[in-house]
């Protein structure tokens, strides 16, 4: 990934700033700025997620991209946030740590480095809650 | 609109061809695809290739002129177009060569499917094909394409009552039926055993729950009904195209275990083919890995969510049970070059409904289906097809 892209996306990749549609309440993450239910009369503002959620559903990669192939094995996860908005990120636990359900938190970590440019892309990850 | 026929198929072994470049993969299916048809190259209206991503495989752009060049056909400057739609390139490219030829735009239309996978390595593969995804925020985070249907198969093994044993039966049934398929990439026969003891990729799915990194091209051309029989008496109809969208990422879905937009174009296929379920003899399902075909006997309507596994098991999928899926292998054993892909899916049923698939034969078929996606269920595309 270039640094443009990367630098482009940093408030909500280190952050989880994301977006609202004011007009239906929905909450955006990954953040859109164009609300697929309300369209054109959508009002989109900025939000925060503090980024407390469940795991929805995982998995185990151990064959991964070379971009990602030292971390293997790597548990990776959808995450349902408690506003309602779902997406996908890694989980720093052990494969069989976690279930379908888990209670989870977020944490800024390291999630890949570029191999062309040298550049370590930083991202937010999750944690089991005990 | 016009009625469409297919007047002619062709399919290249699918495999690792290192001998074998693009352009002639796409040469032989295509040659093949003409001479079955009893056509030469001069009544060719238009092209449409499917492509996923040439770009990354072998550094080629602009793929619709280089086919339309090598194929001969840029001295007689047709159009030729590709179509890309990740997995499902070849599904969309026979359906804008369908809707060509229906709204009387074209007459013999030419739509064919080529990926040559394997000059690359597996992480570059692996890469490429995360890109059927959302890069930005599934591909980003470390997300392969193994590993987002590895969290279906966990969401819908969680819901229902899907076995391990039923998953990998999945791979069992299509390695046979590849057995009898002389294009396939794998033609042996495996059991339980060897699905649960290869290697895990992404939990819970093992290397034989995956369809392979593939090379091949397939060819088909499709003419208006009402002319078909000037050109074959081996032509069948199309009855129904159907295409469906749905959310790029995995995790925007509805619901995670289900393909809405299967579901979407199913119905819309069926609707428009004036046909129920039990109409159809057989389907090529999309099964890039063993939980998709268990996804798509359900989201086509064939039965019950939870309840593809235990048909599975019991046979009923099977080359001779009450509803035959994947005869060709599926791209799990025959192979999954990803723009070839759904059109080798309509080769394998116009094959099945002119009586000419062979060993795999399913006696009297007359209406058969395919299913074809791209990324995790973004896009689908589903035709229908009849003897005539
Ligand atoms: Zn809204």
């Amino acid at each position: 990934m270039s640094v443009a892209r990367f630098w482009r996306k940093i408030p909500q990749r280190y952050n989880l700033i994301g977006t609202r549609c004011e007009t239906c309440g929905t909450y955006f993450f990954p953040p859109r700025t164009f609300c697929p239910e309300c369209r054109r009369e959508g009002r989109i503002v900025d939000y925060r997620f503090p980024g407390k959620g469940k795991v929805v559903t995982h998995t185990v990669i151990r064959s991964a991209s070379e971009q990602f192939e030292h971390l293997t094995p790597y548990v990776l996860a959808i995450i349902q946030l408690d506003e309602g908005p779902r997406f996908t990120a890694q989980v720093v636990a052990k494969p069989g740590e976690i279930e379908v359900g888990t209670r989870v938190r977020p944490v800024f970590r390291r999630i890949a480095a570029d191999g062309e440019s040298g550049v370590i892309h930083y991202g937010t990850k999750f944690v089991p809650v005990r | 609109m016009r009625d469409v026929a297919v007047i002619g198929i062709g399919c290249t072994p699918f495999g690792e061809h290192w001998g074998t470049s693009f352009r002639d993969l796409f040469i032989q299916a295509g040659a093949l695809a003409l001479e079955d048809a009893g056509l030469s190259g001069e009544q060719i209206d238009a092209m449409y290739v499917g492509n996923m991503s040439a770009g990354r495989f072998i550094d080629q752009e602009h793929i619709g002129a280089l086919i339309a060049d090598y194929s001969g056909m840029a001295t007689r400057h047709i159009p030729s177009t590709r179509v890309e739609a990740a997995c499902a390139s070849g599904g969309l490219s026979f359906r804008q060569a369908v809707i060509a030829v229906a709204s009387g735009m074209e007459d013999v239309v030419v739509a064919a499917g080529v990926e040559k996978m394997t000059d690359v390595g597996t992480g570059t593969s692996v890469d490429t094909l995360a890109g059927a995804a959302d890069r930005e925020w599934e591909g980003f985070v470390g997300a392969t394409f193994p590993g987002l249907y590895a969290m279906i198969a966990t969401d819908y093994m969680h819901r229902y009552p899907l076995t391990r044993e039923q998953l990998a039966q999945v791979a069992v049934k299509n390695h046979f039926n590849g057995a009898r398929n002389p294009i396939a990439q794998f033609r042996q026969e495996i059991t339980v055993e060897t699905v649960l003891r290869s290697s895990l990729v992404a939990d819970p799915l093992r290397l034989f729950d995956c369809s392979p990194i593939t090379d091949g091209a397939a060819a088909v051309v499709v003419a208006p009904l009402e002319r078909a029989r000037e050109f074959t008496d081996r032509f069948v109809k199309v009855r129904a195209s159907a295409q469906a969208s749905d959310t790029i990422s995995l995790h925007d879905r509805a619901d995670i275990s289900r393909l809405d937009a299967t579901v979407a174009a199913g119905r819309w296929a069926l609707k428009d083919a004036g046909l129920s379920h039990s109409d159809i003899d057989l389907v090529e399902v999309h099964d890039c890995f063993t939980i998709a075909e268990i996804c798509a006997i359900e989201d086509l309507g064939f039965c019950r969510k939870g309840d593809a596994g235990r048909l599975t098991e019991e046979g009923v999928t099977a080359l001779d049970g009450d509803l035959p899926v994947n005869t060709s292998g599926g791209l799990k054993a025959c192979g999954h070059p990803v723009g070839a892909t759904g059109i080798k899916q309509i080769c394998e049923v116009v094959q099945q409904l002119r009586g000419e698939a062979g060993k795999r034969q399913v006696p009297d078929a007359v209406i058969g289906m395919t299913h074809n996606v791209g990324g995790t269920g973004a896009t689908v595309a589903v035709h229908i097809l009849e003897a005539i």
